[in-house]
């Protein structure tokens, strides 16, 4: 009663391996890291590291959740300027309105869940590409970032953190250090880490996770399961606003003052971190893991410039050279997975 | 492919057509008759029809599913069938029309809805997801968890466990319940589905086309699945636009042409010939014949 098909035996354990998602990012990290480390022992050393793991940090933060959404199906394009509006909302209220940082921070994670709660209504509600719903919302912030900054302050940015109430505290907790073998890593590195394995938990160990990948590979297979499409989408934009509001608090509370413009171009990275950590663009495959180091090689890529004493420049083209490689390896993954379809 | 216990005997089905019903096709009055001796039939639909905005989709259908009965809806393309099983299952309400569950006036709100009162369904159009696991796919929906408050989790190990376990209690031969659900073959997923739904406690089963996009030997595979559903006292609507996989596993041929109903027929009131020459359309396929007999040119052509 066997059902013969010579389609099974191409799944050979080689085979499996490389449909790991992850797998195309650890590469090029490891390929990276070796580059790098070659060219600067600064680099390589445990200082160097603690200074890579800095950008790698918040940037995987935004990818984590960036790869989340992605995996879901959708894009979000608000993310990056919605990183400034939360950190303007927090320091506007805390240092213009006299309220603490801890109030100031509850506030302006109000206002990122409603964005993201709106960005994931108008999608499901419209059809929309959350390409370009998200795009409006990107615009439509930018502009008030910078509207409500000049009218507050008369300049495109707003300071003045350090002496408002509760910032020690909530700057030991989001934007402090702690010392590891004798160095200093930025505590973001924490918060990372532990998004990173929230986030693989949920995909991988979840109910919530089975139906993420569901509705990006299929949403109308996946209603037509019994899975609450819309209601799953819309809460993966509020997440994705919710890590925008976390990394708008740390960057805010680390340089104590943000800039009207901030965050605005960091949504292509998000995106470019993800893909790079094997998300498909089409939704429904990808690894929150993979897109932690895709933000990793970014950090090493970053600062390896530098440490190396090349000309910084030379960064974006680096960029698109990952990029370009990463999504022709995903499209192996999509490509083996379509071809046996039928 | 004898009925098990507890399966109400009905005329239709079980022993041979009775000797010569003559060349007259006599469609089966359904209402009448077999249902004052039976439990009612799990579910069943009165006159129901559909429309889409100026297209009518489907108008005055009745059928009915009984317990380990096989109903078989045949027509062409476009003829309707998909439309009356997404009735049938949740997915759209009639617009006109009755749904009767246990023989009670049912309504459902959604495909969950249905899925919840036990009607399952495996949609043509809208198959597993293809780059998830097998074990993943047949649990969307309804994931088993362990565990209570945020540490709540899926049952992965539990999961791939029954998989496994349902799969080979149904002789269905997966080698890996962790390789994508797009990675199997189209008889193989399939039948993954019919596990699937008799896992969840199906008790009626309708599936869309499950044949249609496949090779012989692997539809053979298919239809040994369902008469195993059958077997095991699930009601199965059975979708297809080819009488030679209908007839042999059907108690109950609904014939749709255009959205209307051509008639219903038991088992008894229909050969296999009579099924196939009115599937084909019956004189049209004749008047084919003769025009190729008398050498004239070929009309429209007829796939
Ligand atoms: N959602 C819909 N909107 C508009 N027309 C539809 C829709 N679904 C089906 N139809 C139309 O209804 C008719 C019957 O379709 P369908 O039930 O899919 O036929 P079948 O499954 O027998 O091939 C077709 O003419 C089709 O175009
Ligand atoms: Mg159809």
């Amino acid at each position: 009663m066997t059902v013969a098909d010579e389609r099974l035996a191409r799944t050979g354990a080689a085979r499996r391996l490389l449909v790991r998602p992850e797998l195309g990012a650890v590469v090029g990290a490891v390929a990276v890291f070796a580059f790098f480390a070659s060219q600067s022992a600064t680099f390589r050393s445990i200082e160097g590291v603690a200074n890579w793991l800095d950008p790698a940090s918040t940037l995987g933060i935004m990818a984590v959740a960036i790869a989340l959404l992605m995996i879901g199906g959708e894009f979000d394009l608000s993310a990056g300027v919605l990183t400034g509006t939360t950190g303007l909302i927090m320091v506007i209220l805390a240092t213009r309105y006299g309220l603490s940082v801890w109030t100031a921070m509850l506030v302006s994670l109000a206002a990122a869940l409603l964005v993201g709660f709106l960005n994931g209504l108008i999608v499901v509600r419209t059809g929309l590409p959350s390409f370009i719903v998200t795009l409006g919302t990107f615009l439509m912030l930018q502009g008030v970032n910078l509207g409500v900054t000049k009218a507050l302050t008369g300049t495109v940015q707003v300071g003045g953190l350090r002496g408002a109430e509760g910032y020690e505290g909530a700057r030991a907790l989001l934007a402090g250090t702690v010392q590891v073998g004798g160095t200093d890593f930025r505590v973001a590195v924490l918060w990372w880490l532990g998004v990173t394995a929230l986030a693989t938990w949920v995909l991988m160990r979840t109910r919530a996770g089975n139906r993420i990948f569901a509705v990006g590979g299929d949403a109308r297979a996946a209603r037509a399961a019994g899975v609450p499409a819309e209601r799953t989408k819309i809460a993966l934009f509020m997440t994705a606003a919710v890590a925008a509001w976390l990394v708008g608090s740390i960057l805010a509370l680390r340089f104590t003052s943000v800039q009207a413009n901030s965050g605005i171009g960091q949504e292509f990275v998000y995106i470019i971190a993800a893909v790079i950590g094997g998300c498909l663009l089409t939704g429904g495959y990808g690894s929150a893991i993979g897109a932690a180091i895709g933000a990793v090689i970014f950090g090493m890529a970053d600062k390896g410039i530098v440490f190396a004493g090349w000309d910084a420049d030379w960064f974006t083209f680096f960029l698109g050279a990952m990029l370009l490689l990463a999504t022709l390896a995903n499209r192996l993954v999509r490509r083996y997975a379509e071809e046996v379809r039928r | 492919m004898t009925g098990t216990d507890g399966v109400p005997a009905d005329a239709a089905r079980g022993g041979p057509p009775p000797g010569g019903p003559g060349p007259e096709i006599v469609a089966a009055d359904p209402g009448t008759g077999r249902a004052a001796q039976a439990a009612p039939p799990l579910l069943e639909v009165r006159a129901v029809g559909k429309t889409f905005g100026g297209v009518i989709a489907l108008r005055d259908v009745s059928t009915r599913v009984c317990q380990g009965e096989v109903t078989c809806v045949l027509g062409d393309n476009g003829a309707g069938k998909s439309t009356l099983i997404k009735i049938l299952s949740g997915m759209h309400a009639p617009d006109s029309g009755e749904y009767l569950l246990d023989g009670a006036p049912a309504a459902f709100t959604s495909p969950r809805d249905a899925m919840d009162q036990g009607i399952a369904t495996v949609y043509q159009d809208l198959a597993m997801i293809p780059l998830m696991s097998v074990w993943r796919n047949f649990f969307l929906g309804s994931e088993p968890v362990l565990g209570r408050g945020p540490l709540r989790r899926f049952d992965v190990a539990g999961a791939r466990r029954v998989v496994r376990e349902e799969l080979r209690s149904m002789g269905i031969d997966i080698r890996d319940v962790d390789q994508p659900m797009g990675t199997l073959s189209g008889g193989e997923r399939q039948s993954v589905a019919i596990a699937r739904a008799v896992h969840f406690g199906a008790r009626v089963l309708i599936l869309d086309e499950p044949t249609s996009a496949l090779g012989v030997k692997q539809a053979g595979v298919v239809l040994r699945y369902i008469a195993q559903a059958r077997d095991r006292g699930l009601g199965v609507v059975f979708i297809t636009h080819n009488p030679h996989h209908a007839y042999p596993i059907g108690d109950r041929f609904l014939l749709l042409n255009r959205g209307t109903s051509l008639g219903e027929y038991g088992k008894a009131g229909i050969t296999r010939e009579e099924l196939t020459s009115l599937m084909a359309g019956g004189t049209e396929l004749e008047r084919l014949a003769h025009e190729l007999d008398r050498g004239e040119p070929p009309g429209p052509a007829y796939p």
